[in-house]
């Protein structure tokens, strides 16, 4: 048998779900590990930034990348597993789109800083201390990353060879993805994989009847008709503006989906193709009854970027 | 810097209706700001929010969008369609500390030349006492790798 393939997967800005996600490949993990050494995962394998930093270039065959680059200890991560790495996979709604973290582009670095350390109800800090990237102690100077003013993609500051959409990318897309790897079947570079280029409603078996509606409800509201469609009875369901791949997970499980595998193919702004599809929805035809019923959508904009913020054309606030 | 300040204002105007009111405009040789560059689409229905975002990123102050007047699309619905877009988009911009005026929906009928001008006119004063958009953005800080 040739020589294994060395792969690692690291997490950037993110909440370790995506690492979750690839041990969640059950059974089918102990076929990874027999095809490839992990060299480097720090939610599995002990081995640090050092040793990693000790590798040859180009010694890892394949990098998962997950997270978001939100400081600069992030980004360090980024070039240096790029360097270290062959082929780098944007793994990930977080690394490929901003994912959740990206939702802090709502805010910018002095408004998260100023709530974080000063007034949030559980913050006691009469002297108004905040991290500093360097302090000076007897010891010597301590080190924290600098925390930046908006939060990226990871192609924002390396080259990326793959995509790889979901919040986590399913389990099934995983095994898929890596199988490729494994028999040297990857499509061109810059491609996304592990995902369809076909939406999620064409994943999904619920019954469409292109009914329009007169008020939106949140998932609280309401329990939906299990059968029918999910958009049609008032819920905004991402559906129509979002890349399958992940088998209509949410719809199927009587949520709405909320756009974690982002775009199709083409698309320049998931979040503004969505409103088309949700303009399209309503049933009136007089701006004040339309106004009234985009009102009950309760965060606008977070809907529409739930997993994206920084990939999108808007991408953060303006002060 | 505030007196050199001239507003790029982009237009979609609908073939049917809102074109040909500017086209009218035109040859009735009626007067109106420079400002604006024209873009004719078959329908302000097929607006897509993305394309205002775009040309707002792309260095526009300002986006007008027109098509006719509710009950005289062309195709029947776009101009509603388009309408409950715009509601939305407007929301979406003041999210993001863009100001809402830089984007206008209005309809305007074939016949309707000097309409468009003061449409035209009023607009570009709208976006001139704005100012410049800081929507804009270098194309090199979007761009991906590095
Ligand atoms: S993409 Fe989702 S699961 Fe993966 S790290 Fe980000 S938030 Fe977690
Ligand atoms: S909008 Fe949602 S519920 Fe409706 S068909 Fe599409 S994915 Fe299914
Ligand atoms: S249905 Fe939508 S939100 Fe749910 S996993 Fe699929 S793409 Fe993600």
């Amino acid at each position: 048998m040739a020589e294994k393939l060395k792969i690692a997967s690291y997490w950037a800005a993110d909440c370790g779900g995506c690492d979750v996600a690839i041990l969640d490949t059950h059974e089918k993990f102990l076929d990874i590990v027999q095809a490839a050494d992990i060299v480097f995962m720090p939610i599995a394998v002990d081995i640090k930034e050092k040793d990693v930093e000790a590798f040859p270039d180009g010694y890892i065959d394949v990098c998962f990348f997950h997270g978001a680059i939100r400081n600069s200890e992030n980004e360090h991560m980024a070039k240096l597993l790029r360097r270290k790495s062959k082929v780098l996979v944007a793994f990930g709604s977080c690394a490929m789109m901003g994912g959740v973290p990206g939702l802090a582009n709502f805010k910018d670095r002095e408004g998260i800083l100023s709530r974080v350390y000063f007034e949030s109800p559980s913050t006691d800090n009469p002297d108004k201390v905040l991290p500093q990237t360097e302090t000076q102690v007897r010891e010597g100077v301590l080190t924290l990353p600098a925390f930046y003013e908006e939060v990226k993609t990871l192609a924002d500051v390396v080259d990326v060879d793959y995509f790889m959409p979901g919040c986590p990318p399913a389990s099934h897309q995983i095994v898929n993805v890596f199988q490729a790897i494994v028999a040297g079947n990857l499509p061109p570079k810059g491609s996304i994989v592990g995902a369809s280029t076909k939406s999620v409603c064409e994943e999904c078996s619920r019954i469409k009847e292109n009914k329009t509606i007169k008020r939106f409800y949140r998932v609280h509201e309401i329990i939906p008709d299990p059968e029918r469609c999910l958009l049609e009875q008032g819920i905004p369901c991402m559906g129509p503006a979002t890349r399958g791949g992940c088998g209509a997970a949410c719809p199927v499980a009587n949520q709405p989906c909320r756009g974690c595998y982002g775009p199709l193919d083409g698309v320049i702004d998931h979040g503004a193709k969505y409103i088309s599809a949700l303009a399209s929805v309503i049933d009136a035809n007089n701006p004040e009854e339309a106004a009234k019923i985009f009102d009950q959508i309760a965060d606008p904009a977070g809907m529409l970027y739930w997993f994206g913020l920084p990939a999108s054309l808007l991408r953060r606030v303006r002060k | 810097m505030e007196q050199s300040f001239e507003p790029k204002i982009i237009g979609f105007l609908c073939n049917w209706c809102s074109y040909a009111g500017a086209d009218l405009a035109g040859v009735s040789r009626l007067q109106y700001p420079p400002n604006i560059r024209i873009i004719r689409v078959m329908c302000s229905g097929r607006v897509d929010p993305s394309f205002v975002l775009k040309a707002l990123k792309e260095g526009a102050d300002g986006v007008l969008i027109a098509g006719c007047h509710p009950g005289d699309c062309h195709y029947e619905s776009g101009n509603y369609k388009a309408m409950r877009r715009y509601l939305y988009l407007k929301k979406l911009l003041k999210e993001f500390g863009v100001e809402d005026e830089r984007v206008r929906l209005e309809w305007i009928s074939a016949a309707e030349g000097a309409r468009f001008a003061q449409v035209v006119t009023e607009f570009t004063e709208t976006i001139r006492r704005l100012g410049p958009s800081k929507f804009k953005e270098k194309a090199a800080s979007v761009g991906k790798g590095a």
